[in-house]
């Protein structure tokens, strides 16, 4: 019998499968789609244009992994590094490189700031590494090991940080980063920029609290490497987890989607496809998101009443929209040249800017003023599109999944919208696309069978975060059912191509017992 | 009717706590025929396709065996295990059910209801109930015009007629007597009390308050969640609450159907020994120990404290149920109650030994019997 299935190959189920698999459990994983990945892998554009997959920019995964899984070997290989290119409508865009930002009208103040706000905000970020690195603490009953966790985050920010910085961190932790922002710089575009990073992905504006978490989160992954491109080819991290989970024994199928855990007297002990065929495992775990592995998988009449409301009140509506444009040229942007493009360029320049643009989300509207994250793969990966041509990757936030009127008739009418406001600072864009993929959260959550679409499978708010991530009950990787586990983003420490609750899953397996009778 | 103008509010209705003279309530209860007005209890209707599996998911009794025309006794739990309250549950036709409850559900019904095809609608106020409780109420019933109660076992429900209009009758009550509640439209419910009223000249009926409800109960040895101890959900506390196992209702908990709530921590819970249990009492002497710290002998460890205690008429004692704590699995050999009490506005202190048992304090034979005996 197989000893563990995993629901799932997105990039945290390969990883799960990876580490499982090189402990010497059978593992056999489960995908509904037909390529492994989830909302990492690449994807096709009509014949000719390639995407790198929803996600486009990215953070290495870290050495430790690197070295655990050998992805190296199996040809992994961070993508490019980029900058990242705040844009102004008057051309006078802002450039910001690790520890530095630039602009020819950046005061000093402002330039010297960025780089003192980022080394602390990197040694907060250090600090919190015992959390990210392990499973979060559960508060009642502790066991010795989570008292270890809490001990070693607790001497990082009291030993680790000195107690001023200490004292700045408490401040500022649980607050948002427009405060914190406007406390520290006087430029619109910086401020945008760096708000942007903490509520991309997430239903926040820059005034909601929990937004310096959320941009530490992201920050986090800066200790594995800058930020980079997926590059959309061979060495992207799905391939090097797919091979690197083959090679140490894991099976990966394809076109099997569960529709169905099987319980019986509280323990899983398999799953059921689609197409009837009934798998058997000694362990079942989920890589689907919390709300669909336990009201859809599971089913509440299988689970304790108050723990199965619990999972529906699960704040999760995705709020990212993923537009996909293929392009007869390269576009020209006022005020860049070609060298800089292959940056990640932001529509983001100031934080009302943002909190306005969250605001009609908030309503069910789509944004009058789009915020945007854009990359051109092509420009570092030629084989992405043909001759000459590019693809255009472009994350839009605050791209609500329940709109006003519904998404049917209003997709192609927002998805213009969002290509006409790019072309006030690219004048020529509009006239190079020749065609485009527009995925609401709506399309998301139906291609990947992530309920509502969100992107880190539930929001990353404080009250859904740590021992409360995705609920209290299930916050360290196991759940009520015995024998049944989640590792996908829904969990510790959230979403970003991090790998890490797929690791931090497969090593709560391993410390229950693994397959063991 | 009231002479005392002595009330209590029950679920919004102004219920008595005595209605004229709490002697002759309880002897009616005990010796005659008492009637009580039942409607404030919370009714719950479920039906729907999946009514069984969802309340065999919701109840900690393994409910396979319940047919249409017979009811039985549920307590529900929380996830944790702890009691949340507990109630009656009535098949009246196929996946029709009527769930009856002290206090509000309707929160934690719904919530459980989620992927069941099930509707739960509150009845409370839609279905008149009273209660006919007392050795007489058979003979008494009868007489009212309600015929075919001879064959109506104990737990058992038929639908019956009173003077023309339907009744329906159950074999079930509050009071560990023999006794009867039935339903009806509110707008039969003065008839059916003028119908059992016209007969008070042959037999002695009475209404009854609250005060002699709690005396029987507790001579009955019924617990009553919310007053004996915390109902869990609305426990702020931790380990305030308590679990079937610590009230004395394991009988209701079957581990090993299939999946209901708690059922993982109560599994846990049975898996180690007691840690304390709410317990019988008859207490020596015949001073008041309502409010009485337990102690495991006289000047003893103190282990526990009476949650309600009355003097009961029929069996001349004082009778308690009181929360103890176990010792390594076990009820302390001796116990003692350390009560105060006046004399004319002065407090003294006293002790008394308890001697717990597990078997209701007072259950008559004649509660039973079917048919019953005639008078």
């Amino acid at each position: 019998m197989t000893d563990a299935i995993i629901i799932g190959a997105g990039h945290n189920g390969l990883v799960c499968a990876a580490y499982l698999a090189r402990a010497g459990m059978d593992v056999l994983v489960l995908e509904s789609g037909e390529t492994a990945g989830g909302m990492s892998a690449p994807r096709t554009l009509g014949n000719d244009y390639n995407f790198p997959g929803l996600a486009h920019v990215t953070y290495p995964v870290s050495s430790a992994m690197r070295r655990d899984l050998k992805l190296d070997y199996y040809g992994y290989k961070p993508g490019p590094a980029i900058d990242t290119i705040a844009l102004d409508a008057a051309g006078e865009h802002l450039t910001i490189g690790p520890g530095t930002a630039t602009a020819a009208n950046l005061s000093e103040s402002d330039a010297k700031a960025y780089t003192a706000f980022r080394d602390q905000y990197l040694a907060f970020a250090k600090a919190l590494r015992p959390l990210f690195d392990n499973k979060p603490p559960r508060l009642k009953d502790m066991p010795l090991g989570d008292l270890t966790t809490l001990a070693k985050l607790g001497w990082n920010i009291r030993m680790g940080m000195g107690r001023e910085t200490m004292y700045e961190f408490l401040r500022v932790a649980a607050i948002n980063i427009y405060d914190v922002l406007n406390d520290t710089f006087d430029d619109d575009r910086l401020k945008g920029a760096i708000a942007l990073d903490a509520v991309m992905g997430s239903a926040m504006g820059p005034r909601t609290p929990g937004t310096v978490l959320t941009w530490l989160q992201r920050l986090y992954g800066e200790l594995n490497g800058p930020l980079s491109l997926q590059s959309g080819g061979r060495s992207q991290l799905v391939n090097a987890l797919t091979q690197s989970a083959e090679d140490a024994g894991a099976t990966i199928r394809f076109d099997a989607h569960v529709d169905k855990i099987l319980v019986d007297k509280g323990k899983a002990f398999g799953v059921n496809l689609s197409t009837g065929e009934m798998v058997k495992a000694r362990l079942v775990i989920s890589n689907a998101d919390p709300r669909s592995t336990f009201t859809k998988l599971v089913g509440a009449p299988m689970l304790d009443a108050m723990f199965a409301h619990r999972v529906t009140q699960i704040r999760g509506s995705g709020v990212v929209g993923k537009l996909h444009l293929a392009l007869s040229g390269l576009p020209e942007f006022t005020g860049l040249a070609e060298t800089q493009l292959g940056n990640r360029l932001l529509v983001s320049p100031s934080m009302k800017y943002i909190e306005r643009a969250f605001n009609h989300s908030k309503y069910g509207e789509c944004s009058e003023k789009p915020v945007l994250e854009i990359t051109i793969p092509s420009l570092h990966n030629s084989g992405l599109a043909p001759d000459g041509h590019h693809v255009m990757s472009i994350n839009v936030a605050f791209v609500p999944y329940a709109l006003e009127g519904g998404w049917n008739t209003q997709k192609q009418t927002f998805a213009y919208k969002v290509i006409s406001q790019l072309g006030q600072y690219s004048p020529n864009l509009t006239s190079l696309v020749v065609d485009h993929e527009f995925l609401t959260p709506r399309d998301i959550e139906e291609q990947f069978h992530a309920i509502q679409g969100h992107w880190h499978h539930g929001e990353l708010s404080i009250h859904q975060s740590f021992m409360m991530r995705p609920l209290h009950g299930a916050a360290q990787y196991d759940t009520p059912i015995e024998r049944l586990f989640l590792c996908g983003a829904g969990c510790h420490p959230g979403g970003g191509l991090t790998g890490l609750p797929g690791r931090n899953a497969a090593r709560r397996v391993l410390e229950m017992g693994g397959a063991k009778k | 009717m009231s002479t005392t103008e002595d009330w209590a509010t029950w679920n919004t209705y102004k219920v008595p706590r005595v209605v004229d003279k709490l002697p002759t309530e309880y002897f009616a209860v005990r010796s005659g025929c008492s009637v009580m007005d039942l409607t404030p209890m919370e009714k719950y209707r479920v039906t729907g396709r999946d009514a069984f599996t969802y309340l065999d998911r919701l109840v900690t009794r393994d409910i396979s065996k319940l047919e249409p025309g017979r009811v039985t006794y549920v307590v529900w739990c929380n996830d944790d295990g702890k009691v949340i309250d507990d109630g009656t549950l009535f098949q009246l036709s196929e996946n029709d059910y009527r769930l009856c409850s002290q206090h509000h559900q309707l929160d934690w019904l719904l919530i459980s209801a989620a992927g069941f095809d099930v509707t739960v609608e509150v009845e409370t106020h839609d279905v008149a109930a009273l209660a006919v409780q007392g050795p007489t109420s058979y003979s008494v019933l009868t007489a009212a015009g309600i015929d075919g109660l001879d064959d109506l076992k104990p737990f058992g429900i038929k639908n019956l007629e009173c003077r023309g209009f339907p009744v329906m009758v159950s074999r079930t009550g509050y009071t560990g007597d023999l006794g009867y509640e039935l339903w009806t439209d509110p707008s039969n419910a003065l008839q059916l009390w003028d119908a059992i009223f016209a007969v008070q000249g042959q037999y002695d009926i009475h209404a009854m308050g609250l005060d002699v409800l709690e005396m029987v109960r507790i001579e009955a040895g019924f617990i009553m969640p919310g007053f004996d101890f915390n109902c869990a959900e609305s426990t702020v506390r931790n380990g305030y609450d308590r679990s079937p196992y610590e009230v004395g209702l394991g009988w209701v908990v079957s581990l090993d159907k299939g999946h209901f709530t708690g059922q993982r921590a109560l599994a846990e819970e049975k898996s180690r020994p007691p840690r304390r249990l709410l317990t019988k009492l008859v207490v020596e002497g015949n001073k008041p120990v309502g409010e009485a710290f337990i102690y495991a002998g006289k000047n003893g460890k103190l282990v526990g404290e009476i949650k309600c205690a009355i003097w009961s008429p029929i069996l001349k004692a004082n009778l308690a149920l009181a929360d103890i704590d176990c010792n390594n699995g076990h009820l302390p050999e001796k116990l003692w109650a350390r009560f105060d009490y006046q004399r004319e506005l002065k407090w003294r202190t006293d002790w008394a030994e308890c001697h717990a048992q597990t078997k209701p304090f007072y259950s008559p034979e004649h509660k039973s019997a079917t048919p019953p005996a005639r008078f």
